[in-house]
């Protein structure tokens, strides 16, 4: 039965209630190999050729643990300032589901190997907000299924489906928040900006290739709201299916509506999985399970527990590199950006691309407006991710270096930067290929300075008796002669000099 | 050349060094003898004579060409346990779940008797997924007790047993979860060791309780268990429970043992192992063989266990527990059986469908038991108590050690059963393994080794020698020592003692 | 101890993907409850503080180097399997959590 209620206005969710958040974070790790086997974990192999008795779940194989696996989640754990378990095991979670080959996850349960931690966020207007981690624990991921007959390719209306086990045994770590209480208004960008934060956070660690859009990196939601001075939370609900930043964000502020709504109409909630639908910005109930979950944990008889030594854990800790809250500052100083200029760059997603640039060779003012203005256009018109344009900071520079040396105009060097976006190869080439070379010499820029003149003598005469204005008009047309490859400071001068004035 | 199939395995591998006989010549004796009593005892449930010719072929090729042997087993005939994975040839664990299953890989197991020339002659029955103690499990009939082919060969592998006293095979391996090698060596008259726990790789094993599974020798002798050990056992990487450390001597002990007395030995006697529910007939033999090794010099003292009285209890949610989950993985989704697919029919539907067309009574009925020991609510009753056990049980073990060399105690409360008996009564059934769960549970070394036949029904009575962990050598000291004496004074051993079978024509 | 209900076994039986018959949930809580009683002395020391104890000599850090080891062709993988296409494993529909 589906309980249809009006969604709830966002301001009178927040008159009425305080939503309570809590996030659930899978991460795959970029490891060379599987969890518990030698398979190779590269996404976008054919079907069914990265996989073994091991991860199929054939009869009689075994597990054996990736030691670089634990040392990326002790890693991960350090870096979320948890604590490191003197003593953890692997557990068993056991239901059946077809995407997973031993019908057993083999994951971690009350020995999670990191705990106890935090990661401060910073929100878009410089509030840092605390978010207090619950647990990071290895488990395994599980294969994909396809479904075929169904009339959108979901579960729903399938004939019958095809799994792929090529995922099935790649390293996993899920890092779980505690709940996240009293933010209110802003609950929905908290839950985008720890999602942010966090990616940014593996992406330096170098653990993961953290992609939402390939499943490398997978939120699940839960939230709940509680009646204004409440002293109990309200029943959660758990979205899940959220793959982009973006959708973290809709999602919880979705769910805020969708339950105040609710709410307000008498009706409760259920406590169910629920998952987000791109097009709509909703979510959307899951089936309801018949029999309530029990997943009979018991610790995994096949592997041994993990005891890491504080050596160990103290050698790894002088593996983290700086941690991009850190990193910031740093550049903000370096670099003297305003508070503002500093979260532009981030939200643009370009403090690497820039900082590349600026190892590059080029000043950071050029370097900065080049990727957070002129190239963030780009990727926004071509619908891709800045870091996924064609072009490299080295090329970046590389322009900047042109415009600085005369070569180019901040004209020319936009063309020069399209015809790189468009494969056409390094600045360099383009310049040549396009002729966008700035037109030094004088001898061709008198010869057009005269024609300009000749041809409009009116104006020539208004500069001529000390209007000086009016050279505008003639640098325009010599400019327009030149098909832009004049510098137009020199252009002026050369008609003030022709007219004596 | 019928005698081939008498001789034992050390003997057979020296004679196909000498040249006295080839591989080829052993290999078609046995699958000559296969030929004529298997209609009567059941003892395999994969023969592939062509196979083992081609690697008996390849051992007196080795010998003729003057290159050095393989093992000191090469060119034996081996029968394998249905439970260890081996490419070419269908690996069914005694279930309809995996009827005619050929796994893509071999077991560490079988690669080792594979590298070491070891002739394999197929693979044996037993109860279906090693679940039980009569072999009477098996989705493919029962397999019969050369002694009275009435009677139970013991389980859960009662194949390889068989297959000894049967004389199909000089050599067997079998797998020891609760007791199923020690239990149907004991009622079949053949040696069954259970290697210390982690010593033997579980790679390719078809897991039953992963914590408890080892596999192990079975044999006529104890020097061919010892010889068929050092072939198997050794630290494995594709197994994490897997022991980094050297194979005890077992060997060494077992040919210094046959020559030797007892003298200043320590041998505990376990009191809570005799008494009420035990066969005067085996007790009989047993105290026999304790008077025996007394003669040999040994200093014989009892020896409270007292926890091992919750061994059998805990064992039974322990491996349960673990089964039900081990089990999850037969869903007929990736292999093995599929029912009821009739393409309207949801992936949950046809597993359930296929679980009990696929599974037997006595596995589903454990998978119940281990469901329920495991769900939520009932975990620290069980399943987390039953591990607090093994903890007394080992306590015990450690105190009793501190005190003996070795432990021993009859390996079978009774003798051979008779076939259908205790079907009905699962209780009835799971006393069969009460010595043999101690040192499951604690996971060290322990042996069968026959020690005489009951007066109550001429059938064959085990003594079980206990020994502490990575001490398996300890065992095969005492039990070569006693094999010697035992034939000295029974005038033989006394597996010639089991009566010729009917043969087929 | 509480004794094993009709109810409860089937319960268990869908936990553990076993469509029983009416016939055998009778004589599976029949059988259950029996056991379960047989063995629950073993409770006995569930409030004690005792250390459990899993395996024979105990182990830790048991690793494997992250180096890839060849496995099996798509040909071998889907060898067995009851249903195959494109490569993959064809089952029947999945009733998921989507629906
Ligand atoms: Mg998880
Ligand atoms: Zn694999």
């Amino acid at each position: 039965m589906t309980v249809t209620a009006e969604l709830m206005d966002y301001d009178e969710v927040l008159d009425r209630f305080d939503p309570v958040l809590g996030l659930e974070v899978h991460v795959e790790l970029s490891t060379n190999t599987k969890m518990f086997c030698g398979c190779p974990t590269g996404f976008g192999a054919e079907p069914n050729t990265q996989v073994c008795p091991t991860c199929l779940g054939l009869p009689g194989s075994l597990p054996v643990v990736n030691g670089a696996a634990v040392e990326s989640a002790i890693r991960i754990g350090l870096a979320l300032n948890c604590e490191i378990a003197q003593w953890c095991r692997f557990a068993r979670k056991n239901y059946f589901y077809p995407d997973m080959p031993k019908n057993f996850q083999t994951s971690q349960y009350d020995e999670p190997i990191a705990f106890n931690g935090w990661l401060d966020v910073t929100l878009d207007d410089g509030e840092i907000v605390r978010v207090e981690i619950e647990r990071a624990h290895m488990e395994e991921d599980t294969g994909k299924s396809l479904h075929v007959g169904g009339a959108t390719g979901r579960i729903h209306g399938a004939e019958h489906s095809l799994l792929d086990y090529n995922r099935a045994g790649v390293p996993l770590i899920e890092i779980v928040t505690k709940t996240i209480e009293g933010t209110g208004a802003r609950a929905p960008e908290v839950a985008r900006a720890y999602v942010a934060t966090l990616r940014d956070l593996l992406k330096a660690l170098d653990v993961s290739d953290v992609r939402m859009d390939q499943g490398s990196l997978r939120c699940d939601a839960n939230v709940s709201l509680m009646p204004k001075g409440a002293a109990e939370f309200g029943t959660r609900t758990e979205t899940k299916n959220v793959n982009s930043l973006r959708s973290v964000e809709r999602a919880v502020r979705h769910e805020m509506t969708r339950q105040a709504g609710i709410l307000v109409g008498g009706g409760t909630i259920l406590q169910e999985t629920r998952h987000f639908e791109e097009a709509t910005g909703t979510t959307r109930a899951g089936r309801r399970k018949e029999t309530s979950e029990d997943y009979r944990y018991f610790p995994e008889p096949d592997l041994v527990p993990i005891a890491p030594s504080r050596e160990w854990v103290a050698e790894l800790s002088q593996t983290l590199p700086e941690m991009p809250a850190q990193r910031r500052k740093r550049i903000q100083a370096e670099w003297s950006l305003t508070d503002l200029e500093l979260r532009d760059l981030v939200n643009a997603g370009a403090i690497d691309l820039v900082a590349a640039t600026v190892d590059a060779g080029a000043p950071p003012a050029e370097a900065r407006s080049w990727w957070v203005s002129y190239l963030s256009q780009s990727a926004n018109s071509r619908g891709v991710e800045l870091g996924d344009l064609p072009i490299t900071p080295a090329q970046v520079a590389k322009v900047i270096a042109l415009v600085a040396d005369g070569t180019l105009t901040n004209k020319l060097a936009r063309e020069v930067v399209d015809g790189v976006l468009a494969g056409e190869g390094e600045p360099e080439q383009v310049v040549d290929q396009r002729g966008l070379k700035v037109v030094s010499d004088d001898s061709a820029l008198y010869a057009a300075v005269d024609e300009a003149l000749a041809a409009q003598p009116d104006v020539a005469d208004k500069i001529r008796d000390g209007k000086v204005a009016a050279a505008g008009a003639i640098v325009g047309a010599v400019m327009k002669a030149t098909k832009g490859q004049a510098d137009a400071k020199r252009v002026r001068e050369l008609v003030l000099e022709r007219c004596g004035a | 050349m019928t005698d081939l199939i008498r001789l034992t395995a050390a003997e057979i591998a020296a004679k196909i060094q000498a040249k006295e006989v080839s591989a080829v010549e052993v290999a078609r004796a046995h699958l000559d003898r296969i030929d004529a009593v298997e209609p009567a005892v059941h003892a395999f449930l994969h023969i592939d004579g062509d196979r083992a010719l081609q690697a008996a072929k390849a051992v007196d090729e080795d010998v003729a060409a003057g290159r050095p042997a393989a093992s000191p087993l090469a060119g034996v005939p081996l029968a394998l346990k249905d439970v260890l994975t081996m490419r070419g040839a269908p690996t069914t664990c005694g279930s309809k779940m995996l009827e005619g299953w050929e796994p893509p890989y071999d077991a560490t197991v079988t690669l080792r008797l594979l590298e070491a020339g070891l002739v394999i002659l197929g693979k044996t029955n037993m109860d279906e997924f090693a679940m039980g103690s009569s072999t009477e499990n098996s989705a493919y009939g029962p397999t019969r007790n050369p002694w009275d082919l009435d009677r139970i060969p013991g389980g859960s592998g009662g194949g390889s047993a068989a297959a000894l006293a049967a004389f199909e095979a000089p050599l067997a391996i079998g797998t020891d979860t609760g007791g199923s090698i020690r239990q149907p060596g004991s009622v079949t008259g053949t040696v069954g060791v259970k290697p210390t726990y982690g010593t033997v790789s579980r790679y390719g094993l078809v897991a039953f309780s992963s914590s408890l599974d080892q596999a192990g020798p079975c044999a006529r002798t104890v020097l061919d268990a010892a010889l068929l050990h050092e072939v198997i056992a050794g630290h494995d990487p594709l197994d994490s429970t897997s022991i980094d450390a050297p194979v005890p001597p077992v060997v060494a002990a077992a040919r210094e043992g046959a020559n030797a007395d007892l003298k200043g030995l320590r041998v505990g006697v376990v009191t809570e192992l005799a008494g009420e529910g035990y066969q005067p007939g085996v007790l009989a033999a047993f105290e026999a063989a304790v008077a025996q090794l007394r003669e040999l010099g040994a200093e014989i003292v009892e020896v409270s266990c007292p926890s091992f009285d919750l061994a059998l209890p805990a064992y039974y949610l322990i491996a349960p527990s673990e089964c039900s989950s081990n089990l999850a993985r037969f869903d007929a989704m990736r292999y093995g059986l599929r029912v009821g697919d009739d393409a309207t029919r949801s992936a949950e539907e046809v597993m359930s469908l296929t679980r009990e067309a696929g599974f037997g009574a006595e596995v589903k009925r454990r998978i119940m038991l281990g469901t329920y020991a495991l769900s939520s609510g009932y975990y620290d009753a069980y399943y987390g108590s039953a591990q607090k056990v093994r903890t007394l049980i080992k306590r015990d073990f450690d105190a009793a050690f501190g005190q003996v060399d070795v432990l021993v105690s009859p390996t079978t409360p009774t003798t051979a059963f008779g076939i259908g008996e205790r079907t009905d009564d699962p209780i009835a059934m799971y006393r069969a393994d009460l010595c043999t769960i101690p040192s499951s549970m604690a996971g060290n070394a322990a042996l069968s080794i026959p020690c005489g036949l009951s007066a109550c029904d001429g059938l064959p009575v085990g003594l079980q020698i206990m020994s502490p962990a990575l001490q398996d050598h300890r065992g095969y000291r005492v039990a070569a020592a006693y094999e010697t004496a035992r034939d000295a004074a029974q005038g033989g051993p006394l597996i010639t003692r089991v009566p010729e079978l009917e043969v087929a024509h | 101890m509480p004794s094993i209900s009709r109810d409860e076994v089937a319960h268990l039986a869908r936990l553990a993907r076993l469509s029983v018959t009416e016939a055998e949930l009778d004589l599976f809580a029949d059988q259950l409850d029996h056991i379960v009683q047989a063995v629950a002395q073993v409770g006995q020391v569930a409030d004690q503080d005792i250390p459990p104890t899993s395996h024979a000599v105990p182990l830790t850090n048991v690793f494997r180097r992250d180096l890839v080891r060849p496995g099996l062709t798509q040909q071998q993988a889907l060898a067995a399997a009851p249903a195959a296409e494109d490569g993959r494993f064809r089952v029947p529909r999945i009733l998921g959590e989507e629906a």
